[in-house]
């Protein structure tokens, strides 16, 4: 059993009670909620005549059903719109802050809590969305929900959780240039594998580690979920204070030093018993590309699909599945393989760094003929702060569309979607069967600058070969 | 098709009763048992029609939920990790609706396991040495009826008796019927105002979100 970890700490502090059956009643510091999980939290709330427990602890937004072209409101699709207009009416019903449409702090719901403040070191975080880990990149423990329990914290600002083992996951070197977080976490799942982390939080710690910056670390943590892993999360440090402080709702004058005295003694402590470690050395990640239909089927893009002889017994019968639906040879070379669609946003690749990793593959570039290449900020923030920059020219001049905030195509609960058979290039988050809103459409999972290359080149690209040579204006054709 | 003839689950679980299918295969995440088109909805009450939408579509009425034999079937035998993916609760939900009251498998994605029993669904587990043999036996008669004693965790039919395992946290909940923990929770409030009280967050360097 884990002890001294940040998790321990934080799990003991939030310990509320001792539920009969053994599950702990556990505190939740903050509650995001959006319009996909929530009306019907609301609603059984409605029926047991319950109050919002601490509506002051709970924020919501809108993205998972937002257009990404036009926001007018009501939107062109009715069922979107009855979705948002609930929320605003639950929201003003409960006395629960909405970060809304054009408010300038509506976006991805995990992009939004960092970039606000809202998440810090330290807190219990729930959402009803599996990708809620993210918010583990600042020593939060931070965990996906249902709708039953987004009822129940809403009731009672408080879950009955199981407490889980912690698992090291140690990363030395350092990664190299054109390989990033995404590909670090795509590594680690291809390592372990999409269900060794079910019962686990993963610690995210080593060298590697201590070099990214928080984005990067948001990255890794927001995909701890497909490795199966509930919780993922980095301990805190200079760079995670220095990335909060001034953020709307961090503490400022005394109240930052009271914080940062808190959050400087909650990291795991040097002799903390782990359940579990792994070694990993980010000198050895390369740029990794998804092949298959689970986050687990990846490969670097520099090698093969693997061939039934390569594979572990239990891993034949899907990775036989996946090719048959991917429409991929094993053993055929993953670099070259044609695309339809190129999207990069989403809450695992959708912040200012991602985009500026992108723009700078793109800058000077041109997007191959025929390819529809898409680019969503995950915030009106990040929008706001790219445009600031430029970066929004910089992908309309390479032929790339620049978009409203959302989730968009990462699960194509809005207009934008792939079609038929068609095949993306993703900086999103999974590639199961039919995610991108086709049944039958297929996703390749890469970094948001491998998406950019694979954009300008029409196929799955090696992004180190345009990082040599970004200074020359190249336009590939397919 | 969706059944309403069984109730969905409320106050003690003990026993669940009915004819068994199956699915095949690792890593069933929840975007195949719902599609994400079908979460645009303010309510679950519709889901019982859409589970497994597409997959069923693909196989132009072979899947297990569109065959005959298995309309009314309430225990659902799975392989590993399935439920994997986004923590939607529509899936559950879907399942329910459609008929499902139980599920046997290797494993189960977390998240997912949680929803079930949100709902008063049990998540057994059987040993992967056994799941082929449980698989081969729901198959060979697919109009036999089970039943799941969550007491002896055992499921049980003419042909034989498989024994599975439940965690006993859950397993108290669902005997006990207090596998909907909203008033447990709501009931514990001096404890939580306690817990509060010391959160440095909440005392030390508060900051409203309002």
């Amino acid at each position: 059993m884990s002890s001294g970890t940040l998790y321990d700490k934080v799990w003991d502090l939030h310990r509320v009670a001792d539920l009969p059956g053994g599950s702990t009643q556990l505190f939740v510091g903050l509650h995001l909620i959006h319009e996909v999980t929530s009306p019907q939290a609301f609603a059984a709330l409605h029926d047991k005549g319950l109050p919002v427990r601490c509506p002051e602890r709970t924020v919501a937004t809108v993205d998972h059903i937002v257009p990404t072209i036009s926001q007018t409101r009501p939107f062109a699709d009715p069922l979107a719109e009855e979705m948002l207009s609930t929320l605003e009416r639950n929201c003003a019903n409960y006395g629960i802050v909405l970060c809304g449409l054009g408010s300038g702090r509506q976006g991805i719901v995990h992009v939004i809590a960092p970039e606000l403040g809202l998440t810090q070191p330290g807190m219990t975080v729930a959402c009803g969305d599996s990708h809620t880990s993210t918010h583990g990149a600042f020593g939060a423990i931070a965990f996906g929900i249902g709708t039953s329990q987004v009822r129940d914290v809403l009731a009672s600002q408080s879950l009955a959780m199981n407490k889980l083992k912690v698992r090291r996951i140690w990363v030395d070197g350092q990664l190299g240039s054109g390989v990033h977080a995404k590909d670090l976490i795509l590594h680690v799942i291809r390592s372990l594998g999409v269900k060794a982390g079910v019962g686990y939080a993963y610690e995210f710690a080593g060298p590697a580690i201590d070099l990214l910056s928080m984005e990067e670390r948001m990255t890794l943590c927001n995909m701890a979920i497909e490795g199966g892993a509930r919780c993922g999360y980095v301990n805190p440090d200079g760079i995670t204070f220095a990335y909060l402080q001034g953020r709307f709702y961090a503490p400022i004058g005394e109240a930052w030093h009271r914080a940062l005295a808190w959050w400087s003694s909650l990291a795991s402590d040097p002799n903390a018993v782990f359940d579990d470690e792994v070694r990993f050395d980010a000198a050895s990640v390369a740029p990794m590309v998804t092949w298959g239909i689970t986050p687990g089927q990846g490969i670097a893009v520099d090698e093969s699909v693997p061939t039934a002889d390569s594979l572990e017994p239990s891993e034949r019968p899907i990775a036989e599945e996946a090719c048959r639906y991917m429409d991929l040879e094993p053993g055929m070379a993953i670099e070259g393989v044609p695309v339809d669609v190129c999207f990069i946003g989403s809450c695992t690749n959708g912040r200012l760094s991602d985009l500026k990793a992108a723009a700078a593959i793109a800058k000077g570039r041109h997007v191959a003929q025929g390819i529809k290449a898409f680019v969503v900020p995950g915030s009106e923030q990040v929008a706001r702060a790219a445009e600031a920059e430029g970066l929004d020219g910089v992908f309309r001049k390479a032929g790339f569309e620049w978009r409203e905030p959302g989730c968009s195509m990462c699960l194509a609960m809005n207009p934008d979607r792939l079609e038929g058979r068609q095949i993306s290039a993703s900086s999103s988050n999974r590639n199961f069967k039919g995610r991108q809103g086709s049944s039958r459409g297929r996703t390749l999972l890469m970094s948001p600058a491998m998406v950019a290359a694979a954009a300008i080149t029409g196929r799955v690209t090696d992004v180190r070969k345009l990082i040599s040579n970004t200074a020359t204006p190249k336009r590939f054709h397919q | 098709m969706t059944i309403e003839a069984i109730p969905f689950p409320h106050g003690s679980i003990d026993q669940v009763r009915g004819r068994a299918l199956m699915l095949r295969g690792d890593d069933i995440d929840t975007d195949r048992i719902i599609p994400a088109r079908f979460l645009k909805c303010v309510s679950f009450e519709a889901l019982g029609d859409q589970v497994f939408e597409d997959d069923r579509l693909e196989l132009g009425g072979s899947h297990p939920f569109d065959l005959t034999v298995h309309q009314g079937a309430s225990i659902l035998v799975v392989n590993d990790n399935f439920g994997c993916g986004s923590s939607r609760e529509h899936a559950p939900q879907a399942l329910m609706r459609w008929g499902i009251r139980a599920l046997i498998g290797q494993g189960f994605a977390e998240i997912f396991y949680g929803n079930c029993l949100a709902l008063g669904i049990p998540c057994a587990t059987v040993a992967l040495a056994q799941i082929d043999a449980l698989q081969q036996a729901v198959a060979a008669d697919p109009s036999q009826s089970w039943g799941f004693n969550l007491q002896t965790q055992q499921l049980t039919s003419a042909t034989g008796s498989w024994d599975l395992q439940l965690e006993s946290g859950p397993l108290e909940m669902l005997l006990s019927g207090r596998w909907d923990a909203t008033s447990q929770l709501v009931a514990q409030d001096a404890a939580l105002k306690r817990t509060m009280a010391d959160l440095p967050y909440l005392n030390d360097f508060v900051a409203s979100l309002h």
